[in-house]
């Protein structure tokens, strides 16, 4: 009785981080400079991962699949921001200027 | 159902390729691997789903932290070479 | 001798995981669980890693309330950086700025700069002492960060004060 209920969660969020996973990957081609295409990123390694994981536990259940992708997402969200902290870091250290809009006022 | 999600993490990959390819730096083009492999776990566990074979998580785990270290790694050989070679590097 | 009990803790933490991913408890495999945790182990110590930072962040109940309050920000700034790419204007105005990290640990700033990254629309560019430069997607993120919600509350969960 609750398999179809599960079944429609687990697809509506499948589907929702396929979004953003697509729209991530659409900002990474579209923004001008590296810095900004880091958000991009994130926008794929937090939400876009997680809703999908998220849909795939509810296909797993109560078992060792779900404990598995529980692990995965835990070291994704961990090592994410360090990747990105890493990268932003390097470039930052090898003189690479950041796109800064000074149209408007601060 | 799962098809369809792997079709859009094969499209998702297919961009962040094109990416990688234009740079134009090669931060760019580390952040597009790193993002590859973020995607490559997700495409790994969902085949797993589709084949019913949860080993496929096993390697999608290992995978997470290979991609992690890949790209800490690449930064570090790339800064240390930038620091060996000094200011003509620029 | 506290150098011997972590090693210990560390061995035992190790071989649960090995016991929970493997599934099979046949004794050749949990032979070759101990023997690879021990391997760990003694890798472990031969890098000078033992010491208090093998435990992983205890399950206070503040930290999962922070968890869920980050968790909230982050799918909130989520659907506006996917507004922005998906708008055909780009809407964006990139800038960079620094903030002043409350935190008096090191846990405490590594957990606030981390966070900052982990919410897509900032990224924590670089760390000294307690000053983080922060590169920011849009001027909003960048005045949403500048009040200071997200580096009080993990001021708080940290549990050093004053948080100023």
């Amino acid at each position: 009785m609750m398999q179809p209920l599960l079944d429609v969660l687990s697809w509506i969020c499948l589907l929702g981080g396929a979004i953003f996973l697509l729209i991530g990957a659409i900002g990474v081609l579209r923004f001008p400079d590296f810095y900004t295409r880091l958000h991009a990123v994130s926008v794929c390694d937090t939400l876009g991962a997680g809703l999908v994981l998220v849909g795939l536990i509810f296909q797993g259940g109560l078992s060792l699949v779900t404990v598995k992708l529980l692990l995965i997402f835990y070291f994704m969200i961990f090592t994410g921001p360090t990747a990105v902290h890493a990268l932003a870091q390097a470039a930052l250290q090898s003189k690479l200027k950041p796109l800064v809009d000074d149209h408007e006022p601060r | 159902m799962f098809i369809a999600v792997s079709a859009v993490l094969l499209v998702a990959i297919a961009l962040g390729l094109v990416r990688a390819f234009r740079g134009p730096t090669l931060y760019d083009r580390v952040m597009a691997a790193n993002m590859i492999g973020t995607l490559t776990v997700l495409m790994v566990a969902v085949l797993g789903f589709m084949a019913e074979r949860p080993e496929f998580l096993d390697i999608a785990l290992v995978y997470v932290l290979i991609s992690f270290v890949s790209t800490i790694a690449v930064l570090r050989v790339y800064a240390s070479r930038v620091s060996m070679q000094g200011s003509d590097r620029k | 001798m506290s150098r011997l009990k972590h090693a210990i803790n560390l061995g035992l933490f190790l071989f649960a995981i090995w016991v929970l991913l493997s599934g099979h408890y046949t004794p050749l495999l949990l032979v070759l669980g101990v023997l690879s945790t021990l391997l760990v182990v003694f890798l472990a110590a031969r890098a000078d890693l033992i010491d208090r930072e093998i435990y992983p962040i205890l399950l206070k109940a503040s930290v999962l309330f922070y968890w869920f309050w980050l968790g909230r920000e982050i799918i909130k700034s989520n659907i506006n950086v996917a507004r922005l790419i998906l708008d055909p204007a780009m809407p964006i105005s990139p800038n960079v700025f620094t903030v002043r990290a409350f935190q008096k640990t090191e846990l405490g700033r590594v957990t606030y700069a981390n966070s900052i990254t982990l919410v897509p629309g900032t990224v924590a560019m670089d760390v000294e002492e307690d000053v983080i430069t922060v590169h920011a997607l849009t001027m909003a993120a960048a005045k949403d960060l500048k009040r200071g919600d997200m580096n009080r509350r993990v001021c708080h969960v940290e549990g050093v004060f004053p948080c100023s």
